[in-house]
């Protein structure tokens, strides 16, 4: 399926895919995300049962620390 | 836009900041010198010697809360704005009560995780109100890596990869342009939502 990942069009095997499982499959190592699927906050909790389908769009900020 | 307009629509607005440290003491003085109205501040912290090489305090404030030494900074500088100032360690059900009004938030906590509950909360209970969140600010030089984006409601402003190490310090030069740098993103988020009306 093809999704927008951070304003760029990717190509992501299979139908759909958890938010979880798209953070493996692009190394998405960072612990302390935030996460919109077409604009909506995805909580922390829902990583697992939220799924991210064909046309989305999907943007991952990484938090680091300072400040 | 004149410095009298420009005045009296700042004066009507309330700016909230997370974080009294680099970022929020600096940004904090800064948007008092411009004359928001309200500032409501944030922190648990107490003033340490090694805070003085990018906070906005002095010497002689070693020892004290940073709330209540940042409302007094503020209060010499300009003694026009309101403080509304919390001594607590903010946590996901305070968000929303104690930034209750906000035209603007600032995100000025130190580590990733306090900033990721601040913007989970922010965008979950204030949906509505702009988030200028401080990412990556470490070092020196490298002035050309800093730089503001949106995404949505949220702005952010920092080279977002700097993260503070023992390497890598967080020192007044870098984290003082983040700070201004939201406190100039604030006044373009209130200024031009004045323009609009």
């Amino acid at each position: 399926m093809k999704i927008i990942l951070n304003n760029n069009p990717e190509e992501i095997p299979g139908a759909s895919v958890s938010v979880n499982e798209l953070l493996s499959l692009k190394n998405f190592t960072f612990k302390m995300l935030i996460i919109k699927i077409n604009g909506t906050l995805v909580k922390k909790t829902e990583y697992k049962t939220t799924m991210i389908s064909d046309g989305d769009d999907v943007t991952v900020l990484h938090l680091i620390s300072g400040g | 836009m004149k410095s009298e307009e420009i005045a009296r629509i700042l004066n009507n607005k309330i700016v909230g900041i997370a974080g009294c440290g680099g970022l929020g003491s600096n940004c904090a003085v800064a948007l008092a010198r411009v004359g928001i109205g309200t500032l409501i501040i944030a922190d648990f912290d107490v003033i340490s010697h090694g805070n003085l090489n990018r906070q906005y305090y002095f010497r002689d404030q070693i020892g004290q809360k940073k709330v209540w030494a940042l409302t007094e900074n503020i209060a010499r500088i300009n003694p026009e704005v309101k403080v509304i100032a919390h001594d607590l360690r903010l946590t996901s059900p305070d968000i929303p009560l104690i930034f209750k009004g906000c035209d603007v938030i600032v995100e000025a906590f130190d580590l990733a995780d306090q900033k990721e509950m601040l913007l989970e909360s922010v965008l979950i209970k204030l949906t509505s109100v702009p988030v200028v969140i401080g990412l990556g600010m470490a070092g020196w030089g490298m002035n050309n890596t800093i730089r503001c984006r949106k995404l949505d409601n949220i702005f952010i402003c920092g080279d977002e990869i700097s993260e503070i190490s023992p390497e890598l310090p967080p020192l007044a030069p870098r984290v003082g342009i983040v700070a201004n740098m939201q406190a100039n993103m604030v006044l373009e988020l209130l200024l031009e939502s004045e323009g609009t009306k």
